[in-house]
């Protein structure tokens, strides 16, 4: 038996080792193509074969964490053999290794469907992309190889391991890194394809058509993986918040950002062959984010539940890394970037081209504020010793005036046409739609007794692009309907963030067993404990009646759990979800007390705002979808 | 001809405009939005008591824990100083006595903060660096 496992971690190392190997092959065979001007055609073959090997590697790593090989250190450090199957497997990218694993796994995938996609392609480009994809490829391999080793073997061979988290043993972790990872790394083929493109000089129509595929890919990733780690954050983490301005969130929404203006401004390339340069800037900006988010994150420089273990070496060889790409690719624009020819006299003000440069100088806009947000305290950290932190005010006080602009432009911005719009229209109805926005906004806060005016504002200024693109829905010729999608997703997303925020309410008391309390024409009624057993934790149920002002009982049971390995204490939170409205109650214990401290919220719309960033998604994917067979 | 050179000119200025607007916009909340760190010695050496929000760090001291229905009260110490902080609000799991601790609130004196927050951490092996750094290492 020892032995079987022995061989398991052999196999995944050795297959990591063949798996570089061919990597380098790879390599030097796009080279020699991309000098010869041919495409070698074992090239197709050993990347299947790279592929082969990490998938080889990497599903020993997951067997390993199956039949729980303490000898492995990696399972050692993250498993232990009481785990439910689904989080000892999904416990194997819930590690600073396993997800480094997984990465590169995603990384080669996405080559190997390159090369199979891009058949149509000139050859030198195809070529060329190789190239920088390989260089990051190989990059990650001696990054896992040297620093992160997933198959290291401990002698003598504990018994048992250390455990996961808690907090991470949950289905919506299982599923959120993949996900962000097809995003960071789909980023990461667009930058290579950039940079074959600057140097072939292919920065073009044809360029962007195909280009914009690989943007939309991994856009729908990054957008699906940010919502579901708020997602998780709601649920798991106890506070009820699904945003919280922290570092770690910041570096997912910065490429986040920057990928939504490059795919707004590669339209403009495809259609007007325009804003070359930016977008070849944004393609290795989109990139560099992703992976400054990951030297952020890994290097245990920002603290959270993503900082595994804190190993300097680490962190320096990612930044070398990065410093390498990022140098190696202004290097290349600087160098190989042909001057467009100057077709500046085509624009008109009021053309499409322009409304997609102001959105881009608004995004643009707010990718500083976060970014400048989240580096500042660790360069003043670094240089001045100061610890300080930015939280949500200065977050929302430099977004939230340029968001009402920005939702005010939204609203007309789609109907420009391209290259001049003559007639602009002074339609009734649009005014109409306005002044019904403005008036139920300032109803709502007057309903509420509340008054900002900023907020109004901006209320008034979501609910207008909602009405908005609700109309295009029912106008005669539905055109765009992704884009319709997308941008009512967005609309919708704020519009629920906004009213989230305003209609919340809470209360926070500590109480006894027996205890009630009241609260909005609410009672809420501490009524027992309970004790439960499972397989690898003991909980400690509350017992909770809420009774409302329509004399509705509901019975709420949050839990305590206190998980043998490691030992952690975790509050699972019980929320009653509704259409509109969910109802979310947690409590914690405070240690040698009898008191619980108990939290009682009602926060509307939450629902929606999951919803909606589902939404934002199909738009994208269902213009994906044209692409790919509406041909 | 003319056009092209207007239409640049405009584009240019207004870039110039935007970045130094955004830039003027940025450094002015980050003056006043910006939440320092401090340990119980720090806040004893304070030469004046802002009415900034701040976050001390330290160790919750053994035995402080005073909980009533609505508020609990407890001591933060980095060994050689401590503050006696006020809370009413939501607790995270690992917060106990001997417990490293970060609490975001309002200073009242030298010796009383009034938090409005308790920082969650999310496993007992982890510390805040503010928290280890404030116990000097310990």
């Amino acid at each position: 038996m020892e032995e079987n496992k022995l061989i398991v971690n052999y196999i995944g190392f050795y297959s990591l080792v063949l798996g570089l190997f061919s990597s380098i092959l790879i390599f030097v065979l796009s080279i020699r193509s991309y000098i010869l001007k041919i495409l070698d055609k074992r090239i197709f073959s050993v990347s299947f074969l790279q592929l082969f090997f990490v998938l080889t590697s990497f599903t020993s790593l997951i067997i390993c964490f199956l039949i729980s090989d303490f000898g492995n250190e990696t399972v050692f450090n993250n498993s232990h053999s009481n785990k439910p199957i689904f989080y000892k497997i999904s416990g194997t990218w819930g590690n600073h290794e396993g997800s480094l694993l997984l990465w590169l796994l995603v990384l080669t995938l996405f080559l190997f469907l390159f090369i199979l996609k891009s058949k149509n392609e000139l050859k030198s480009y195809r070529c060329l992309t190789l190239v920088f994809q390989q260089i990051i490829i190989i990059g990650f391999f001696l990054f896992v190889l040297i620093t992160s080793n997933p198959f290291n073997y401990l002698f003598p061979v504990p018994l048992e391991g250390l455990g996961l988290n808690p907090i991470l043993q949950d289905p919506a972790l299982a599923i959120h890194p993949p996900i962000l990872y097809l995003g960071y790394v789909g980023s990461s083929l667009i930058f290579s394809a950039t940079l074959a493109a600057v140097i072939e000089n292919y920065v073009s129509k044809e360029w962007a058509k195909n280009i914009k595929i690989w943007i939309l890919i991994s856009w729908i990733f990054l957008t699906l993986g940010i919502a579901l780690g708020s997602i998780w954050a709601y649920y798991e983490l106890g506070w009820g918040g699904f945003w919280f301005w922290d570092p770690v969130e910041n570096v997912s929404l910065m490429p986040w950002i920057c990928l939504t203006a490059l795919l707004h401004c590669i339209l403009v390339l495809e259609k007007r062959d325009l804003l070359k340069s930016w977008a070849v800037i944004l393609s290795i900006g989109t990139f560099t984010l992703s992976m400054c988010g990951t030297f952020l994150v890994r290097s245990g420089i920002l603290n959270s539940v993503h900082t595994f273990a804190n190993d300097p070496s680490r962190g320096i060889f990612i930044l070398s890394f990065l410093f390498f790409l990022i140098l190696m690719s202004l290097a290349i624009f600087f160098i190989f970037f042909k001057e467009e020819k100057k077709n500046y006299h085509k624009i008109y003000f009021l053309s499409k081209e322009v409304s997609i440069i102001i959105n881009n100088w608004f995004l643009m806009y707010f990718l500083s504020v976060v970014l400048i947000g989240t580096l500042y305290p660790i360069f003043l950290e670094v240089i001045i010793d100061h610890k300080i932190s930015v939280g949500p005010p200065f977050y929302n006080k430099l977004i939230i005036p340029f968001l009402i602009l920005f939702l005010i432009f939204m609203s007309f911005a789609p109907g420009v046409k391209w290259i001049r719009e003559n007639n602009i229209k002074k339609e009734f109805k649009l005014l109409i739609l306005f002044i019904i926005s403005l008036l139920t906004s300032f109803f709502i806060y007057d309903l509420l007794g509340k008054k900002s005016l900023i907020n109004t504002v901006l209320l008034s200024a979501s609910l207008y692009l909602f009405l908005i693109t609700i109309k295009d829905f029912f106008s005669k010729e539905l055109l765009n309907l992704p884009q319709k999608i997308s941008h009512l997703g967005f609309s919708m997303l704020i519009l629920s963030i906004i009213l989230n925020s305003i209609l919340s309410n809470e209360i926070t008391i500590n109480l006894k067993v027996g205890e009630k309390f009241s609260f909005k024409n609410e009672n809420i009624y501490f009524e027992s404990l309970q004790n439960e057993k499972n397989k690898n934790y003991q909980a400690v149920v509350g017992i909770f009646k809420i009774e409302d002002e329509k004399k509705n009982i509901y019975q709420f049971q949050p839990e305590l759990r206190i998980y043998d390995q490691p030992e952690i204490i975790t509050s699972e939170a019980d929320i009653k979800m509704s259409l509109f409205t969910d109802k979310f109650l947690v409590m914690n214990k405070i240690k040698g007390n009898e008191y619980f401290n108990v939290r009682y919220q009602i926060k509307p719309f939450m629902l929606w705002i999951w919803v909606s960033s589902l939404l934002l998604t199909v738009g994208a994917f269902l213009s994906l979808y044209r692409r790919l067979y509406e041909k | 001809m003319v056009k092209k050179v207007k239409l640049r000119i405009v584009f240019l200025l207004s870039l110039i405009l935007s970045i130094v607007l955004s830039v003027y916009l940025i450094l002015k909340a980050l003056e006043k939005d910006v939440v320092y760190f401090l340990s119980p010695s720090d806040v004893k050496n304070l030469e004046k008591i802002a009415s900034k929000k701040v976050r001390v760090g330290g160790m919750v001291k053994d035995k402080s824990i005073d909980i009533n229905s609505d508020r609990i009260n407890f001591v933060v110490t980095d060994f050689k100083n401590e503050i006696n902080v006020s809370y009413s609000g939501s607790v995270p799991n690992l917060f106990s006595e001997n417990k490293g601790v970060v609490v975001e609130g309002f200073l009242q004196d030298r010796n009383y903060l009034k938090a409005v927050k308790i920082l969650a951490k999310h496993d007992e092996n982890y510390m805040p660096p503010e928290v280890k750094e404030a116990l000097g290492g310990k």
